[in-house]
Order: structure tokens, then C-alpha cells, then sequence
């Protein structure tokens, strides 16, 4: 399931699934599953709970709560670049076999 | 009506206001990395601070009660759109700086929103930049970094900060929000300098 802002008065956005797609191309795992701790209110949330604003270079993904930068994700032509400097940590379960 | 055409509409690549790896659109899409702020003319504020610390300030008022140009641009954004012959009103980054006595290289623009750039400084000076408030004759709209935004035709558009709220004038480059996270230090579009190894 997603959400979306998309139609609101404002800039619109997407959830964290948004994320899954340049993650997992690099990184061969399902990081939608991951929690993510956000730095500037230190609440933890699965990162598909992020609002990701896509209408940008980049990819941005933001606290629900507080609205501060969690994730940034660039693609350039031969790199997915992900800045984490928002987020105090990244939680990911182990894979059970 | 004109008897005879001159190939207007070619093939863009014969265009030579479109730079490389751009395609021309009459829209003007909205890129926001974030909610997008509301901010009243009331308590909107210009500063510019210097690597001193000495700071200088218009009030909604006092800025728009100075000199403006009427600059028609073509802007060029990273994500491959170019938009010819958008028509601004603005102040000119002379008339804002005129007064301000600094040693400084670059500039960090700093938005309403907590958005970040950096630019040298000289690319700011000589008719190059503008705090842009008016678009096609109407009141800036918040979207598109009303009620006042940089203008800077010459970079990429991400160089053009919405919502903006103060120039940082510093000895020391100190690269921003998009500069930080992969995208080119500079960025000018001519030379296709989208990331940071182009
Ligand atoms: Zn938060």
C-alpha cells in the first residue's frame, strides 16, 4: 500500500516505498523494511513511513513527524549516491534463511 | 502571415540556446524538496551577512521599494527541462551589494525552509542575478519561491533558491543542500555539469 499527497494544496510527495526502486538496485535488499531514526526528533519509523518528496534533482525523503531531511538519494550516471546525515540510525531486520 | 518559413521548430539539437542533454518544454514544472513555506509579507526578511558578521536587511517594503530590472531569461534545470524566455522582476545582486563591504569569494543562499546553495560570488555580480519577485507581470506564487527567489539564468536552476531569505558572503566555498548529496559543486549547464564528477 502507498500514500500520497499528490492533488493537496501543497508540494506533493510520496511514501517511503518510492525509495525502494534506487535503493535496492544497489544495494540488492529491501530497505523499505528498514527503521529509520530521525535526527532531528529521534523517532524511529520503517523507512517506508518517510515522506519522499520526487518532484526534485534528487530524491528527499523527510520525517512524518518533524519534516526534517531523514534521506537524500542521487543518481548520477554510474552511482547511487544516499546522504544519511538526517537520520542518527538505520535499523535493518536480519534476512531468516 | 509569413510567405516563407526558416525551418523555425528544427531539430533540437540545431537550437543554440538549448544546452546539451536539454529538451525545451513551454511549461514551467514546480520542484519542491519539501513542504512548501508560507511566509506573509509581514514578517518576510532579506538579509545579507558578510564574513564579518555585519548585517543588512530589507523588510517586504524596503526591498521592493528599490531599483528592479525586468530580466527575460531562458532557465535550464538539471532534470533535462529548458524554459526560453521567462520574464522576471527583480533586484539586481549590484544594487543589493552595493553597499556591502566584503572580501568574499562565495555566497550560500539560504531559503525559508532550510534549503541551501552555494555560488561564487562573482557569478552573482555584473548584471548576472536577481532576487526575483514578480513572474510574467504577476506576484511571485509560493511554488515556484514566492514571495521572493534567486534568479541566476546562467547555472542550473537548483542554483536559483526559492523562498529566499539570505545571502551568506564567505572566504570559504561551503557547498549546499544539492551540492552535498552528489550534484555538481558549480553547475553550468553549458558544460552539462549535472553531478559531481561530470
Ligand atoms: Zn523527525
Amino acid at each position: 500500500m502507498s500514500t500520497t499527497n499528490v492533488g493537496a494544496d501543497d508540494a506533493p510527495w510520496v511514501d517511503g516505498n518510492a525509495l525502494a526502486g534506487p535503493l535496492g538496485e544497489v544495494m540488492g535488499t529491501d530497505l523499505t523494511v528498514a527503521e529509520l531514526t530521525c535526527a532531528g526528533c529521534r523517532t524511529s519509523r520503517p523507512l517506508a513511513a518517510m515522506r519522499v518528496f520526487d518532484r526534485t534533482p534528487g530524491l528527499v525523503a523527510r520525517c512524518p513527524g518533524c519534516e526534517d531531511v531523514v534521506m537524500r538519494v542521487v543518481r548520477t550516471a554510474d552511482r547511487v549516491l544516499v546522504d544519511l546525515r538526517g537520520s542518527l540510525l538505520l535499523s535493518l531486520p536480519v534476512p531468516t534463511s | 502571415m509569413a510567405l516563407i518559413t526558416r525551418g523555425f521548430g528544427g531539430r533540437r539539437r540545431d537550437d543554440p540556446n538549448l544546452p546539451p542533454g536539454q529538451y525545451r518544454t513551454d511549461d514551467f514544472p514546480v520542484l519542491s524538496a519539501g513542504p512548501t513555506p508560507r511566509i506573509s509579507l509581514d514578517d518576510w526578511e532579506l538579509a545579507v551577512v558578510t564574513e564579518s558578521g555585519e548585517r543588512s536587511t530589507w523588510s517586504w517594503a524596503e526591498f521592493t521599494a528599490l531599483p528592479a530590472d525586468e530580466p527575460t531569461v531562458d532557465i535550464h534545470c538539471v532534470t533535462h527541462w529548458s524554459k526560453f524566455g521567462t520574464r522576471w522582476r527583480g533586484v539586481s545582486l549590484d544594487t543589493l551589494l552595493a553597499d556591502v563591504e566584503t572580501a568574499a569569494e562565495y555566497v550560500v543562499a539560504h531559503s525559508y525552509g532550510g534549503y541551501t546553495t552555494n555560488i561564487p560570488l562573482e557569478d552573482l555580480l555584473d548584471g548576472q542575478a536577481w532576487v526575483a519577485y514578480e513572474f510574467d507581470g504577476e506576484p511571485l506564487v509560493p511554488a515556484h519561491g514566492g514571495p521572493a527567489r534567486l534568479l541566476v539564468p546562467h547555472l542550473y536552476f537548483w542554483k536559483s533558491a526559492k523562498w529566499l531569505r539570505a545571502l551568506e558572503l564567505r572566504l570559504d566555498d561551503e557547498p549546499g543542500f544539492w551540492e552535498t548529496a552528489g550534484y555538481h559543486n558549480y553547475g553550468d549547464p553549458w558544460r552539462e555539469q549535472r553531478y559531481q564528477a561530470d
